[in-house]
């Protein structure tokens, strides 16, 4: 039934996916050389509807959180690896899948790729273990809990942020 | 075949997405991610080939020892190939392309050197994507919608590395 359920969903979030036609080289590209915001437009449309959503549900009990632990040596190194694979790719992990299923043949080199780069990275996690995941493990921190307020302001300030910002993509064009 | 696909506004787009995230906490208790998939999906494959090799590793273990190496996430992946394929053919802007618009402007029409960066790219994103934990679905999606500090960092890293390397790989360009 949960696989039913993660089959459905996908096939949900592929279609919105496809429709705002964000499974493009050149719309993650145009993103990174600042030039075409429809990914982040997506992106923080997305992020903030589901910051209302899932904390509503949170609120009421009937869903829980599930954040997953703050390693700055990880995340930083890690982050910007994978920027510059992203870069290059130009698709990421999820879209590469929906830019094949769009017709985009050059997202299955990417794929192939992805599944090499797992490999490795299972070959090196004995090593990562020891050394890298050790830096800067600081638990699993929340913006609100680490401000001591509630996550309704932090969200109200998110949501404030993000509009400022499609107002100046809306302004440039972008 | 419309010339053109103006597609769906992506404000639209993306709040509805952020809804479906939101309904798929409530019924099935998960959040986006796509990275774990590419584990198990090495996993799986390198399985039939040593399969013993993979038993020794911790790292294939930790998500192929409780199942059989497809979970939720891996149908997710999965379904989001098929939604692109529905939703590209219903409004006819299904294409065949190898060579996208702006890579052939910059780098030319070779098959061979877009495969081979793309090829590289994934792996890169992928490693990385391990090592950070996640990837835009899990860290960006999943964990800046938590308001979580790693989803923070990540996107944020992600980002960072991504406009570093795209601006190396066009620079010069004006379009």
């Amino acid at each position: 039934m949960t696989l039913m359920f993660g089959l459905f969903t996908g096939i949900l979030f592929g279609w919105l996916l496809q429709r705002a036609r964000v499974l493009r080289y050149d719309k993650q590209l145009g993103a990174l050389r600042l030039r075409d915001m429809t990914i982040l437009k997506f992106m923080l449309s997305a992020i903030l509807a589901a910051s209302v959503g899932v904390h509503l549900l949170a609120d009421v009990g009937l869903a829980e959180l599930s954040i997953k632990g703050t390693a700055l040596g990880a995340q930083i190194l890690g982050g910007l690896l994978f920027g510059v694979g992203w870069a290059l790719l130009g698709y990421c992990p999820g879209t590469s899948w929906g830019a094949l299923g769009e017709g985009r043949f050059d997202a299955l080199w990417g794929i192939l790729g992805g599944w090499f780069g797992a490999a490795l990275y299972a070959e090196a996690y004995p090593a990562m273990e020891t050394s890298v995941l050790t830096w800067g493990n600081l638990g699993k921190l929340t913006l609100p809990g680490m401000l001591g307020v509630s996550h309704w302001l932090v969200i109200a300030a998110l949501a404030l942020g993000c509009f400022a910002l499609f107002r100046l993509f809306e302004r440039k064009g972008l | 075949m419309r010339q053109q696909d103006r597609g769906m506004n992506p404000y639209v787009a993306g709040t509805l997405a952020g809804l479906v995230l939101t309904l798929s906490v409530l019924v099935a208790g998960k959040f986006f991610g796509a990275s774990t998939s590419y584990v198990r999906s090495a996993g799986l494959v390198e399985q039939v080939v040593a399969p013993a090799h993979v038993e020794q590793s911790s790292y294939f273990m930790k998500y192929l020892a409780k199942d059989p190496g497809i979970d939720w996430q891996w149908m997710f992946v999965l379904g989001i190939f098929f939604g692109a394929f529905l939703a590209s053919n219903a409004t006819d802007s299904f294409r065949w392309t190898d060579l996208p618009d702006s890579w052939r402007d910059r780098f030319g029409p070779s098959r061979i050197k877009r495969f081979g960066t793309a090829f590289a790219g994934g792996a890169l994103a992928l490693f990385g994507a391990r090592l950070a934990d996640g990837c835009p679905s899990g860290h960006g999606l999943s964990g800046v919608a938590q308001l979580s500090v790693s989803g923070l960092v990540a996107m944020a890293c992600f980002f960072a590395g991504g406009l570093i390397t795209a601006r190396i790989l066009f620079s010069g360009r004006k379009s």
